[in-house]
């Protein structure tokens, strides 16, 4: 058996998802290469480093920063023949080019995969992750996007060969224009230790930076449920739900967040849930280890002058 | 242009799904149906393009049993021109793969520059069916869209894309599939007299086994459980010093 893992980089770093993939794919399989578009060739040797992987195929182009699914789906449709796997960590970036795949190849992917039962029967979840489905691939070629909260990541200690693959570059008919970036000093949602959520309680933009203080406070990344996005307090890359991220941190505080099922399905997971909300009737505090019945914004200042 | 609206029948998403332990699937049986809302923020697109006089005819299609028809006289109600109905004897369930292959040969027959769909279905979350599509038609594709905005040459449109690390913008020529994400409208309320009116819009069914598709499934369906969530305490707590005291006794800080 061999499979192939789909890389993801972020400012030509390997995404913590990919690295749930490398994982996800060495207990399907014993050889694992991996694919990197990219148009900086520096990043195959990142990605040598991660344990577990024999080959690192390289497609290098300079259009490759911001690689199209057509064009991506493509290339790696083109070079999956001798594999019985294709595995991406589950991401915006997996799930816009991993499907597509599968239609060029007529295979019928998996998506969200939370855990493998044996060499085609994994666990997904539906309905926002309120049913969890065992599902059987009876496609010969098997293609997976695996949830990085389900999977440890694997570190960096491997030495893989680098193969530059030689293509033609199959025309797209779309181009990039422009990524607006939400740039932060503070760790990262999906693999940060803990996570400070705001929701519509907070009642507006300004309030809504108590929670990044909050977050700074505790060394901690910043999400939102859906309402706070929709209602512009924050960008959309900070949601966490069915829609936004998934997450599963250590301490995950929901402040001013009613618990919405489909942001439940996102931060289930997370170890300890703190609620802090003035509602005692909200859903979020039925699913909370912790939960703090006050204002928010009386509670918030305590927790900044807290020592 | 001929806009192609796919849209889905799922349990109504403020119902919560229960399992019929017998079947090993969700019991649908009883339960209150609704268009999925992915597909609502299409429909809204699609009328949007119409009233601008970018569209020139906008289609929602379904596939599935007879009720389908329901869902699509709601898209019908809130101003799509017709509909077409793709017709199964029984509940097959059908997998992405098999809907985006009914679905190329229907935009195939249509002659359909552009499709707009929802980016997943809130019942099996695929979020596949629309990127399936594109690999099977050839058309350009973009994914997640919260932004629509036809370029001045009338041959491409400008999109943004919500992905993990903000919002991309593309330029997509057309033929298109868009699948659109929550924050591209506010999809409208179909009127009573627009619900009236919808009666009479035309709806064409055809019959899925005339289309000579393959509907094998690939991926078969073991067992179903409700995932109940971990067993949590919900400890009050009333102060900052009492919330960090718990924390650290959790071996959490």
């Amino acid at each position: 058996m061999s499979a192939l893992v789909l890389i993801e980089l972020n400012n030509d770093q390997v995404s913590a998802n990919s690295r749930a993939a490398v994982t996800a794919a060495l207990q399907l399989s014993n050889k694992v290469d991996a694919v990197v578009l990219t148009n900086n060739p520096n990043n195959a040797d990142s990605v040598a480093l991660i344990s577990g992987i024999d080959t690192v195929k390289l497609i290098n182009h300079e259009s490759f920063e911001h690689v199209s699914s057509e064009v991506a789906s493509k290339l790696i449709s083109d070079i999956m023949s001798p594999y019985d796997y294709l595995v991406s960590g589950s991401s915006t970036f997996s799930k816009n080019i991993i499907p597509r795949v599968g239609a060029l190849l007529d295979v019928q992917p998996i998506s969200d995969v939370c855990e493998i039962k044996s060499s085609n029967t994994f666990v997904r979840p539906l309905y926002a992750g309120n049913i969890m489905a065992t599902v059987e691939s009876l496609d010969a070629t098997i293609l997976l996007t695996v949830r990085a909260t389900s999977f440890e990541h694997s570190q960096d200690d491997g030495s893989a060969s680098i193969e530059d693959i030689k293509y033609d570059i199959p025309q797209s008919n779309s181009s990039f224009v422009e990524i607006q970036e939400s740039k932060s000093e503070r760790p990262e949602l999906t693999t940060a230790d803990t996570i400070v959520s705001g929701g519509r309680g907070l009642g507006s933009k300004d309030n809504f930076t108590l929670i990044e203080q909050l977050a700074d406070k505790l060394g901690a990344a910043v999400g939102a449920s859906r309402a706070a996005v929709d209602a512009g307090y924050i960008s959309n890359d900070y949601q966490v739900g069915q829609t936004g991220k998934v997450v599963a941190p250590k301490i995950y505080f929901a402040v001013g967040i009613s618990g919405a099922i489909q942001h439940l399905a996102g931060m289930k997971d997370s170890q300890v849930i703190v609620a802090i909300n003035n509602d005692p009737d909200a859903p979020i505090c039925r699913m909370a280890d912790l939960v703090w019945q006050t204002d928010l914004f009386e509670a918030i200042n305590e927790m900044l002058e807290h020592n | 242009m001929k806009i192609i609206v796919p849209i889905k029948r799922v349990l109504d998403p403020f119902t919560q799904a229960r399992i019929d332990s017998q079947t090993q699937s969700v019991d649908l049986t009883n339960s209150k149906m609704a268009m999925n809302p992915f597909c609502e923020i299409a429909v809204e697109q699609a009328l949007q393009l119409q009233e601008s006089g970018i569209a020139t005819e906008t289609i929602a299609v379904s596939i599935g049993v007879d009720k389908t028809i329901d869902t699509l006289r709601t898209a019908l109600a809130m101003g799509i021109d017709r509909a077409i109905f793709v017709r199964t004897e029984t509940e097959l369930n059908l997998q992405p793969l098999t809907i985006a292959k009914i679905l190329a040969s229907i935009v195939n027959k249509e002659n359909s520059e552009l499709i707009i769909m929802g980016k997943q279905a809130v019942d099996n979350d695929n979020n596949q069916t629309g990127q399936m599509l594109s690999g099977l038609t050839g058309f350009s594709l973009g994914t997640f869209i919260s932004k629509f905005s036809i370029n001045e040459d009338k041959s491409s449109v400008e999109i943004c894309r919500e992905v993990d690390s903000g919002i991309e913008t593309r330029n997509l020529k057309f033929p298109s599939i868009v699948t659109v994400d929550l924050r591209l409208n506010e999809p409208r309320y179909a009127s009573l007299p627009n619900i009236m009116k919808a009666r009479s819009k035309p709806l064409e069914t055809v019959e899925l086994s005339s289309l000579g598709i393959d509907t094998s499934p690939r991926i078969k369906t073991l067992s179903v459980e409700e995932s109940g969530s971990k067993d949590r305490s919900a400890k009050q707590v009333s102060s900052a010093n009492e919330l960090f005291d718990e924390l650290s006794q959790l071996g959490v800080i």
